[in-house]
């Protein structure tokens, strides 16, 4: 059989047999995000018993407790001034906006065990945008689980409750799950970022991601101001729903803040986003191997 | 028994090398104390003495759940992971020739997994807690042995589930499924989402009767004064009922799967 040797187009060989092209570093690292993920989508399927068992208890998990709450409304009428579908659309929004995000980039926590077992420099050789390997790394397609709970909660929410809707309303939802997700998705590499440094502290992580996705599902009014501050200012979670719910739900916002900061949760994304990628930078710039 | 001993000191001795992720768990287990702790105040506010606790008795709750939440492995994270590897891989035919008992082996280890992370994760957000929140002390101090034994139960009956899980391993080779289901019913069914007295009716009453209660329910009543006299006997009974019947079970099943063990690889 012939040998298949590409050529680059300087002229040199490329001696795996792939041909090599030049491209944005972007369009390369979504590339090799979308390759990596169909790997490990084909290696989750060789135990599909467990990918099945696995992808219910993502989806029950969450369910669990969304259970919760509605055992508390067991008791109560409204929890911090809100009903229950009220809550379920905040539950809705938050949940499912974090599963998209957990989906995509949920594999990120395990960045530390790569760093301190040293397995981080096989990634770095590779002609490959770390991010995107990282990212990709073991991505479980059973977190679709999540998603799919959180789905079914904002439905409820949205036939439950009577919302007068306008345009703006209607496009804020959408909005809303794409920029928390983004937001999620900052988080995330702000702690991946974090681990470079502090190596076996990927909890610390999960504080900020299924700690802040848990605190969205409760309305703002029954937590202390200061913590409302933190997740508005410092780490911006409350335009992950809070905002952009309460918006269309006519409902005041925390800390008075004027209407229109309900729209800036793309912006917010945005930024935040950014900046994540730079502490990344920074992050990966500190990195040194194990060596051994 | 000396061995054993060794066993349970090397579990401790291992947990505690990992100092950053330690103090990463308390991080983590304070923060959802405090998220938890400001949804019971709302629940509270709106309904005084609900399920029989008053709100600083309700917070404690909170609080003693934290505190156990890595002692009794609610969600995971202790041996299990590492004897189902042993299983998948076939390495687990090594350990079925040393001359030590395979169940007695890993809950050695595990009690010392769980006495570590009683002190270095359960320690903490409790005191974080009772600074942060107006949090219910024990009503007399001979309550925090009462306590602690009761603690140790729950920590050998999730031990011993655990096992069972373990064992699936052995017919399904990859257990992170079951694992998962394990975990999940316990954290349901232990009360750390919501005290089982808040479960409504029949839910309720099956709940308080699974091994999952003897985690965090049964400590943390005990932990506010519920039991005492008989009724104390009587929580501690239920806690090692279950303990023994679970320990049992495995054993059980464990002969069964070494019996039908295939070594992979070679």
């Amino acid at each position: 059989m012939a040998e298949t040797v590409a050529v680059r187009p300087d002229g040199s060989r490329d001696e795996a047999g792939f041909a090599y092209e030049e491209r944005p570093r972007l369009v390369e690292g979504l590339r090799a995000y979308g390759l990596i993920v169909a790997m490990w989508v084909r290696s989750t399927m060789a135990y599909r018993a467990s990918f099945v068992m696995t992808t219910f208890g993502n989806l029950a998990v969450t369910a669990f407790d969304f259970l919760t709450i509605v055992l508390m409304f067991g008791h109560v009428d409204a929890l911090g001034g809100y009903t229950l579908p009220e809550i379920a659309l905040l539950y809705g929004v938050s949940a499912t906006a974090f599963g998209l995000c957990d989906l995509l980039l949920g594999s990120m926590e395990r960045l530390g065990r790569r760093v301190r077992d040293g397995t981080l420099d096989t990634l770095l050789v590779r002609p490959v945008p770390v991010l995107a390997q990282v990212a990709a790394d073991r991505f479980a397609l059973r977190r679709v689980g999540r998603i799919v709970q959180g789905l079914a909660v904002l439905v409820y929410a949205l036939v439950t409750l009577d919302i007068a809707w306008t345009p703006l309303k209607v496009a804020m939802l959408p909005v809303m799950v794409v920029s928390g997700a983004a937001v999620f998705g900052a988080v995330f590499v702000f702690g991946a970022a974090f681990q470079f440094v502090a190596q076996d502290a990927s909890q610390v992580q999960s504080a900020f991601t299924y700690g802040g996705a848990t605190l969205l599902q409760y309305p703002p009014t029954i937590f202390a101001k200061d913590l409302v501050r933190g997740v508005t200012f410092v780490v911006p979670l409350a335009f992950v729903s809070w905002l952009p719910t309460l918006y269309v739900l006519d409902r005041d916002y925390p800390l008075d803040l004027p209407q229109w900061v309900a729209f800036l949760s793309p912006v917010v994304a945005v930024v935040f986003g950014a900046l994540a990628g730079l502490a990344w930078r920074a992050g990966l710039r500190t990195y040194r191997s194990t060596g051994s | 028994m000396r061995l054993y001993a060794v066993v349970a000191a090397g579990g401790f001795r291992r947990y505690a090398t990992y100092r950053t992720a330690t103090a990463a768990g308390v991080f983590t287990n304070t923060v959802f104390g405090f998220i938890l702790a400001y949804t019971y105040i709302a629940l509270w506010d709106a309904r005084p003495q609900l399920g029989g606790y008053d709100m600083s008795q309700a917070l404690a709750y909170v609080w003693i759940g934290q505190g156990l939440l890595a002692a009794c492995a609610m969600m995971g994270g202790g041996f299990e992971d590492e004897l189902m590897e042993r299983i998948r891989t076939g390495d687990i035919a090594v350990d079925l020739y040393r001359p030590a008992d395979l169940q007695l082996w890993w809950l050695a280890g595990d009690l010392g997994r769980a006495a570590f992370q009683l002190m270095g994760r359960g320690v903490v957000p409790m005191l974080v807690g009772a600074l942060a929140f107006d949090v219910a002390l024990p009503g007399s101090a001979w309550l925090w042995p009462a306590f602690l034994l009761s603690v140790l139960l729950g920590i050998v009956v999730s031990f011993a589930v655990r096992f069972l899980v373990a064992l699936t391993a052995f017919w399904l080779l990859d257990g992170a499924g079951a694992t998962q289901m394990a975990w999940l019913l316990g954290l349901f069914f232990s009360g750390m989402l919501l005290p089982l007295p808040l479960f409504p009716g029949l839910l309720g009453e099956v709940a308080r009767i699974l091994p999952w209660s003897s985690l965090l329910q049964i400590p943390a009543d005990v932990y506010l004064g519920t039991y005492t006299g008989w009724g104390l006997v009587e929580a501690y009974a239920f806690q090692g009922a279950w303990a023994v019947g679970l320990l049992l079970a495995g054993r059980l099943l464990q002969g069964v799967a070494t019996r039908r063990v295939v070594v992979q690889g070679g």
